[in-house]
């Protein structure tokens, strides 16, 4: 896999990588519970050394700190990296229900695949704010479907207090193959397969005529070429481009990068033999960079998704056989993926996933407690920590520079009240590419407002 | 009608009322009284051992801590609770609670187990009888299945051992209600808490309007909610007074009407009102409603925005049922704080943590966890892990009318109590078992002590942990 940096020439016109405004200062964190978030246990009295936006160094070192550092005391708190939402619609929607052009997240209009999750991106919503001030600094964000089993191209987001949220655009693609994808593509899983298919042998003969963007007309990359086992996975495709096509040519520029794996693609899947269907894709388009989101019955086919060495997005807690494509769902089913060897992080697949990320912690901090319960597997704690940290980052190919405490990560940092895994504890200062952040929200508003009751020589609306 | 029968019916009427004087009146017969109660509770409780729980943190549901607590309970009730000096009946079982917490079962006051089950599809989906805003007739216990595998998750994660059912809040009269014990059962009625009583769904807000409205029917507007309510609430009255003078009188029995019934039980305190109302403004347009017809609200649910009026709520004696950090889904729940529940309860008024979702209900503790911190760092004085633990069991007992016979670790209720591996209020501590009317319905150690639904049985993950 290349490395994130590496893509950026690739990328030319496709994905644009926004740096964020460094801070030209030192910031040492000192005496706190120190969490890396790559899987390890927390640190005490540990360091957090902040300079240029930049993670400089952290863990349980000593060193002399440059003069005009600003040295914050963390004694007594827990510091780990911001948490990243591992798949969310945050910044899409102010109100879900009944308000409505502040939901963005319906997509019935005539495309699909093309469509760019960026301009839906509110920086403003206060559901990024609400979810800065609980200590997430990034998240991933996707698209719904509207009406194809496309749901089109999401991005990585931050939830800094200013105007620039976006960390990398187009990053992904996003497929519904599963009942979602069935109810889309016309009622079954096999018409779903059938538009897949036909979707990416469209993008395929465009790609192969029509680059979508820099160079000339490149010659057919042999990772194109199908390994033909079975006549109806071969794209041996000849016929020119008529008049019967399902997709918009804008849709099918769209799947380019996705065919050559010059960009993920983010497969939404419960049930387990719905696994198995998208691992094989692999046979037919060895270009797919795979992510599977959702996974509620991963667990069963567990040994075969880590063979396949394709990333899980995950609900964390859901137990409830709340679909026909879930009869197999537990608690354990993270736990069990990660112990098979899958790369699991954790998401908000259909749960409050335009505003309560922050949940994601609690959520951790349940998988952590299912190591006390006989028959279940849980994770541990600095695993549990990196499934909302590194694991999100690195499932986006972006490990390198986010969701760790390591040197040279952007300086996303959080110092809790408390172990951060509680529910109970709280994010007292947040840093995003090394910038305090503002922890105000509409909601710390109101508390401040009717906090005290009794009537005053004025109405309510004057406390401001 | 021939000229004959015509002549006739004028002669009867003469007679009717020319004879009447010459005489005597023949007495009205006596009222024939309606059956209140036709689809009963069949539960009855499992057996369960003399069982005592020694050396665990207590929180007693009541607002009380003891440390090193002993709890005795036998023949479905709670015997004794006391300290490490209490002594132990013969032949008790007991269990050693060093590090673990004993509490009174969890009590959900809004949840759609049974009505809304999993899996989640169209043939299942019983909760809202969307047909008319006016709806009391329906009753949420006819919609209930009983084999919705939410409910073992609710016990085994959640630590529930009571729940009320409701109907949807579609209809600004949405039904009744149903208490359920959960405890597995083939029926419905199997489930159902013994004299608990009836409640009814009201809501107000932007369902109903949202609903009907998109018909172009009424209510299409708040005005309309609450137009359509009253003009229901006026029949509800004059249909209560026919029937008062007929039980108390007799004579020709009007005629019934399941809605009027309902609404009747309101209106005679019988049947508590649980009003899904989100805004401060609506919540007090309701309880001037519920003034202009004389019954009371017990519980508001979902009350998002309970904080700008929690003194008023307080003066009324109406619980609110609420959510710790939900807000912005829809526009009424828009104006959330985290400490919503800590404000109410430090005005004086009634809080109680609520699901309306079967993920949530395995995790109310964690919930009442969150409010408690919040209100907490808010500075909110006299908070508390016993405090919080009120608005898990006791406070929804209340609102219940059960608090009688749960909601709190009281010598002579029903021994419904969970024995957590851990403290509660972290996220890392789980039910270890869980006793309803002192059966031990749970434990986490033994996996034949766990309940599967029929529609898990030959299932994948049949039996899992979940």
């Amino acid at each position: 896999m290349r490395v994130f940096r590496s893509w950026v020439p690739a990328f030319a016109g496709m994905t644009m990588i926004v740096s964020a405004p460094a801070a030209a200062q030192t910031i040492a964190i000192t005496g706190g519970t120190v969490a890396l978030g790559d899987g390890s246990e927390p640190i005490p009295d540990g360091v957090v050394l902040i300079r240029d936006g930049r993670i400089q160094a952290a863990g349980a070192m000593r060193f002399k700190l440059p003069a005009d550092t600003v040295v914050i005391d963390a004694t007594g708190k827990w510091v780990t990296p911001g948490i990243i939402a591992g798949f969310s619609r945050l910044g899409l929607s102010e109100v879900d229900l009944g308000a409505d052009a502040s939901d963005d997240t319906n997509a019935n209009g005539p495309f699909s695949a093309a469509i760019d999750v960026v301009p839906s991106v509110n920086p403003r919503n206060s559901t990024i704010s609400v979810n800065r001030a609980d200590g997430v600094t990034r998240a991933i964000v996707a698209p719904s479907a509207g009406r194809s089993i496309f749901a089109g191209q999401g991005a990585v987001i931050d939830t800094g207090a200013d105007m620039d949220a976006i960390t990398a655009a187009r990053r992904f693609q996003v497929v519904e193959l599963g009942e979602t994808g069935a109810d889309k593509a016309g009622g079954s899983r096999s018409s779903a397969y059938a538009s897949f298919r036909n979707a990416l042998r469209e993008a395929g003969q465009l790609g192969r005529t029509q680059p979508a963007s820099g160079g000339g007309a490149r010659e057919p990359d042999e990772r194109d070429r199908p390994v033909v086992r079975d006549p109806n996975e071969s794209r041996t495709y000849t016929a020119r481009r008529n008049d019967d096509v399902l997709l918009t040519r804008f849709d099918a520029a769209a799947l380019v990068p996705v065919l050559s794996g010059r960009q993920y693609l983010l497969v939404h899947v419960e049930r387990a033999s719905d696994i198995l269907n998208v691992l094989g894709l692999k046979r037919e388009f060895p270009g797919l960079k795979l992510v599977l989101v959702g996974a509620s019955e991963g667990w069963l086919v567990a040994d075969r998704i880590a063979r396949a060495g394709v990333p899980v997005i995950a609900s964390a807690v859901n137990d409830l056989p709340a679909s026909f494509e879930q009869l197999a769902a537990t608690q354990s089913n993270v736990g069990r993926m990660q112990t098979a060897g899958v790369k699991v992080s954790i998401g908000m697949i259909d749960d409050n996933d335009t505003r309560n990320l922050f949940a994601e912690r609690q959520y951790a901090g349940n998988l952590v407690a299912l190591q006390k319960i006989p028959g279940a597997t849980g994770v541990s704690w600095g695993e549990a920590l990196a499934m909302i940290t590194s694991r999100p980052a690195e499932a986006m190919g972006m490990g390198g520079e986010l969701g760790s405490l390591a040197k040279g990560r952007r300086a996303d940092v959080v110092i809790w009240s408390g172990d951060p895994l509680e529910g109970a504890s709280a994010a007292e200062q947040v840093f995003i590419d090394g910038v305090a952040q503002p922890l105000a929200t509409r909601q710390t508003r109101l508390l401040e407002r009717y906090r005290y009751l009794p009537r005053r020589d004025l109405p309510e609306a004057y406390r401001h | 009608m021939s000229l004959r029968t015509a002549a006739a019916a004028l002669t009867l009427a003469a007679c009717l009322t020319g004879c009447a004087a010459l005489t005597p009146k023949p007495a009205p017969a006596p009222p024939v009284r309606i059956n209140a109660d036709p689809y009963p509770s069949t539960y009855q409780r499992y057996p369960g051992a003399v069982t005592v729980i020694r050396h665990a943190t207590m929180f007693d549901g009541d607002g009380r801590k003891i440390d090193n607590a002993t709890l005795v309970f036998a023949d479905g009730v709670i015997g004794a609770v006391g300290g490490s000096d209490l002594a132990s009946p013969a032949g008790a079982v007991e269990f050693d609670g060093t590090g673990k917490f004993v509490t009174p079962g969890i009590i959900d006051i809004h949840s759609h187990l049974g009505n809304y089950p999993s899996p989640g599809v169209e043939s299942l989906s019983d909760g809202n009888e969307a047909t008319s805003p006016a709806r009391p007739e329906v009753w949420a216990e006819h919609s209930v299945w009983p084999q919705d595998p939410g409910f073992s998750r609710a016990l085994v994660n959640g630590g529930i051992t009571t729940l009320q059912i409701l109907p949807g809040s579609a209809n600004l009269f949405g039904g009744r209600s149903v208490v359920l014990k959960n405890v597995a059962a083939r029926t419905t009625q199997g489930m159902k808490f013994p004299g608990a009583p009836y409640g009814l769904k009201m809501a107000c807000g932007e369902n109903p309007k949202r609903v009907y409205g998109s018909k172009g029917n009424m209510p299409q507007t708040r005005m309309g909610n609450i137009a359509f309510a009253r003009q229901v609430w006026i029949k509800a009255q004059a249909y209560k007074r026919k029937w008062d003078r007929y039980d108390s009188k007799g004579g020709d029995m009007p005629e019934r009407d399941l809605a009027m019934d309902t609404l009747r039980g309101v209106l005679a305190g019988q049947i508590l009102i649980h009003n899904h109302c989100y805004r401060a403004d609506e919540m007090a347009l309701m309880i001037d409603m519920a003034h202009e017809f004389g019954y009371k609200i017990t519980a508001f649910h979902h009350a998002i925005e309970s904080y700008k009026i929690a003194d008023l709520l307080a003066r009324e004696g109406i619980c609110s049922a609420m959510w710790a950090d939900w807000y912005g889904f829809k526009m009424e729940g828009y104006d959330a704080v985290k400490e919503n529940i800590p404000l109410v309860h430090n005005a004086g008024a009634c809080a109680i943590v609520h699901s309306d979702d079967p993920n949530g209900i395995q995790r109310l503790n964690q919930e009442a966890a969150k409010a408690l911190a919040d209100g907490q760092r808010a500075g909110i004085p006299e908070l508390s892990e016993a405090v919080a633990w009120t608005w898990l069991s006791r406070n929804p007992a209340k609102a219940l009318g059960i608090l009688d016979k749960t909601g709190t670790l009281t010598p002579g209720k029903m021994a419904d109590i969970v024995l957590w591996n851990g403290n509660p209020f972290s996220d890392y501590s789980r039910p270890e078992r869980v006793w309803i009317d002192g059966a031990e319905m749970y434990d986490a150690n033994n996996p034949k002590k766990r309940p599967v639904s029929d529609f898990e049985l030959g299932q994948p993950g049949e039996g899992d942990t979940k």
